[in-house]
This record gives C-alpha cells, structure tokens and sequence, in this order.
C-alpha cells in the first residue's frame, strides 16, 4: 500500500533531528508538526517567529500572531518574534537545519519546480527560494505522480526552477529517494511497494 | 521635534506625488498601515509603485488601492489573495516583480542601512537571476540584488512615542522594520501613543531616527485566515 498524506508526514518527521530549529512549508509538510512527538523541535514561521504554537482554541484568534500561510496560530514559552529581514537572514544564514516543503517537479540533480506553470496564474514564490538555497538540508514531500500518472521525479525539471540543485531527500507516497552523484537512490519503500514499482513509476535515472 | 499628526491626511500631508516609490509594512494583512492606505486613496495620488510583501485582499489593503487604479507597479513576494490584482495584471495594466521574500526583506534592509546592493544565493539558477550580475564567493555562485530606495515609507505599529520610538506586536512586526528603514521619510500609525519614557529603552523595535511622522488610529486588524482547535472534551 502506497503511503498517505499522514503517513508521509509522518515519515517526513522522521527527518527532523532533535534539538534543531524547522521550517515546514504549507500543505503535507504542515502535518508533519503533528508527528514531531517527543523532540526537541523549534518551528519557524518565515513571517517573523520561532516557536510555532498550534491553532488557537476558538475566541482566542489574534490577528496579530499569523503563519506563513497567513493562519492564525499560536505561541509557546520558546517563542521569539522578529522582522522579516531577520527571519530571512537566518535562513540565508544557514541556522536553519532544515525545510521540509511540496513540489510539482524534482529533478535527478537536485533541481526543483514549485512555484510557477507558464500560462497560468503566477502567485509567487514567496519564501520558497530564499529557503531552498539557504537552509542546511531540504526535504520535499509529494506525490510520486501527478495526476496523469507521470512522473514528477525528472530527468530534467520542465517548469521553471524554485532553486538549483537544492534537493537532498524526496518523501513520495512510494519510498524515500535521496539526489545523489549520477541520480536518485531508492532509500526506503512504502510497505507493499517494491523497488521495480518505484522504477516504474520514476522518470529520474535511479543508481 | 514634532512628530505626531492628527490625522492620516495631515501626516501624509506634502509627502505625495504621481510616480512615486512607497514601501509598505505588513505580511498578507497582519501589521498593515490601513489608515495611511485609506489616506493615499483619497488623496488621488496614481501611478505608484509598491514594494510590499503582498497585495491586501481586495476591499483592504493595498487592494483598495489597485481597486482606484492608483498603483501601476507591485514589487512583491506573494499576491494570491487579490481577484482584482490577478486582472489588472493578466489584462497587463499592472506590473509585477516578484522577489523573493527574504531577498525583498533584505533590499529594503540594504536600502536603509545605505548598502546599494549585496551577493545572495537565493534565486542562482533561477528566472530571478536572469540578468543579474553573477560572482563566485570560496566557489559558490551568489547573484546582485539592488537595495531598495524609496520615496516613503508607510508603516504600522503597536505602541510608539512622541519621538518616534515603536514597538511592534508579535508577528506583526514582518516587514514594518525593514519598510520603515528604506524609507527617505517614513510615516508610522500606531494603535497606541504613549508617553515619553514609557517605553523600555532595551525594547525598543525600531528607534525614531527611522521615524519621521506618528499618528495614532483605531485599526480594523483583519484576519485573513481564521483557523482554530476544538477544544477537547473535559
């Protein structure tokens, strides 16, 4: 059985080592702060904060404490506010250990597609490419397939790039896959899934 | 030294034209300076150019604004959350940069701490980096980005003095530092104007040498994402 949203998140935080400071992008890689346990983990939110609490309980929204995803949340007894200029410089810095964030398109060297489709609407990148060329070790969590059942594992990225050769380790619902010299390297499969269904499903070189 | 306004009008008052340059503080809605926004509609000024991490939602924010046509140009990280942004800017009536977040943070940063420009690896290998200059630092490559420079500053705070001392409230400091920073002049709106010597000298965000105008105004505080817990069952 192919994993689901939850279990790669929850292999995902696996990733995490203890005593270091995250951040999680938006969509599978925010469930990944539920599986954290009992680690010693520092959440940063690129917005301005460390120490990313949970949602607030009803009637206790503040819409002066937001995510990066502009949700209201909350703050623990660790947390540390800070501006914008800041947050970033921390991450350019490399004090961030690591990113865990989606893609649309991984490529064998590490490259990655998530911010725009030429010919559709362009939001932005936002964070997403200060985070990538700057934290120490980034983990994408996706699909293996779009929804054609392609695959998003690449030879070479098609759509425009979010950062070059920044990947490290990919969570798909197969397997784990890490960039490596000459390609990607099967790592760990999902329970039921074999090696020759990942290279079925896999358009990247596999060494 | 006088520094406090009555209004936003009267703050924002001489500091207006056509064409200019004004960075805005704020992340999505969170810490927006909504009642200098209000002013700069009415006042009718057009043709401006925003840098500012977003663009408000369409009835708040700088999305009133796009609403008047005033804005001709966004320089901006992320602006999903705008219908009449997306058809100004697919109709091509309105122009957009995108930086990268920290690296729009860190121009604005540069601008204000009088630095022209500074190597960043964010965005090497990328559309970003398309035309910029590239230079390699101990063998990896870093790309030119320009400090920011402009014209007026707009800026929201929670708690400020007559002298233009500010401290901000949690998440919503964002942008509001390094805004007010690149400003030539900048004009804050806070929820509270306190009295000289209240503040904490130790705590304070942004001291008033970046400030140079203060009104204090009731805000609206918008969220734009409500998102809760249940609480458990006793």
């Amino acid at each position: 059985m192919p994993w689901d949203r939850n279990q790669m998140a929850e292999r995902a935080a696996a990733e995490l080592e203890d005593g270091t400071y995250v951040n999680l992008g938006i969509g599978i890689p925010t469930l990944v702060a539920n599986y954290i346990g009992d680690k010693d983990i520092t959440l940063q939110s690129e917005n301005g904060m460390l120490g990313m609490g949970p949602f607030p309980f009803e009637g206790e929204e503040d819409p002066d404490l937001i995510n990066a995803g502009k949700q209201t949340i909350t703050e623990l007894p660790r947390t540390a506010y800070f501006d914008s200029a800041t947050s970033f410089g921390m991450i350019r810095g490399g004090k961030i250990a690591c990113a865990i964030l989606g893609a649309m398109e991984v490529a064998e060297n590490g490259d990655l597609a998530n911010w725009m489709i030429p010919g559709k609407l362009v939001k932005g990148m936002g964070g997403a490419m200060d985070l990538v060329a700057g934290v120490q070790r980034v983990v994408v969590v996706m699909d293996h397939q779009n929804k054609k059942g392609e695959s998003k594992l690449l030879k070479e990225c098609t759509l425009p790039l979010t950062g070059a050769g920044v990947v490290d380790r990919v969570i798909t619902n197969l397997g784990v896959l890490d960039v490596v010299e000459g390609g990607m390297k099967i790592v760990e499969t999902a329970d039921g899934v074999s090696e020759d269904d990942i290279r079925a499903a896999t358009e990247a070189t596999l060494v | 030294m006088q520094k406090i306004y009555d209004t936003a009008e009267a703050a924002l008052d001489g500091l207006l034209r056509d064409d200019m340059l004004i960075a805005a503080g704020g992340f999505g809605l969170c810490g927006i300076p909504e009642l200098l926004l209000d002013a700069i509609r009415t006042s009718g000024v057009k043709d401006l150019t925003f840098a500012s991490n977003n663009a408000g939602v369409d009835d708040f924010g700088i999305g009133i604004l796009l609403a008047s046509k005033q804005v001709r140009k966004m320089m901006s990280s992320y602006v999903g959350e705008n219908a009449e942004f997306m058809r100004q800017f697919l109709e091509g009536e309105l122009e957009v940069e995108f930086n990268p977040q920290g690296t729009l943070a860190e121009r604005m940063r540069a601008g204000g701490a009088g630095i022209p420009g500074f190597y960043t690896k964010t965005g090497v290998g990328t559309q970003i980096a398309e035309g910029k200059e590239h230079k390699e630092f101990d063998g990896e490559t870093y790309i030119l980005e320009r400090g920011i420079f402009a014209d007026l500053a707009i800026v929201k705070a929670w708690k400020g003095d007559d002298t233009g001392n500010l401290i901000f409230r949690k998440t919503a400091r964002n942008f509001n530092v390094p805004a007010a920073m690149c400003g030539k002049i900048c004009v804050a709106e806070v929820e509270e104007i306190v009295p000289r010597g209240s503040l904490e000298p130790d705590h304070i965000h942004l001291p008033g040498v970046y400030v140079h105008r203060l009104i204090q105004g009731d805000h609206e505080k918008r969220i734009e994402q409500r998102t809760m817990r249940k609480r458990e069952e006793a």
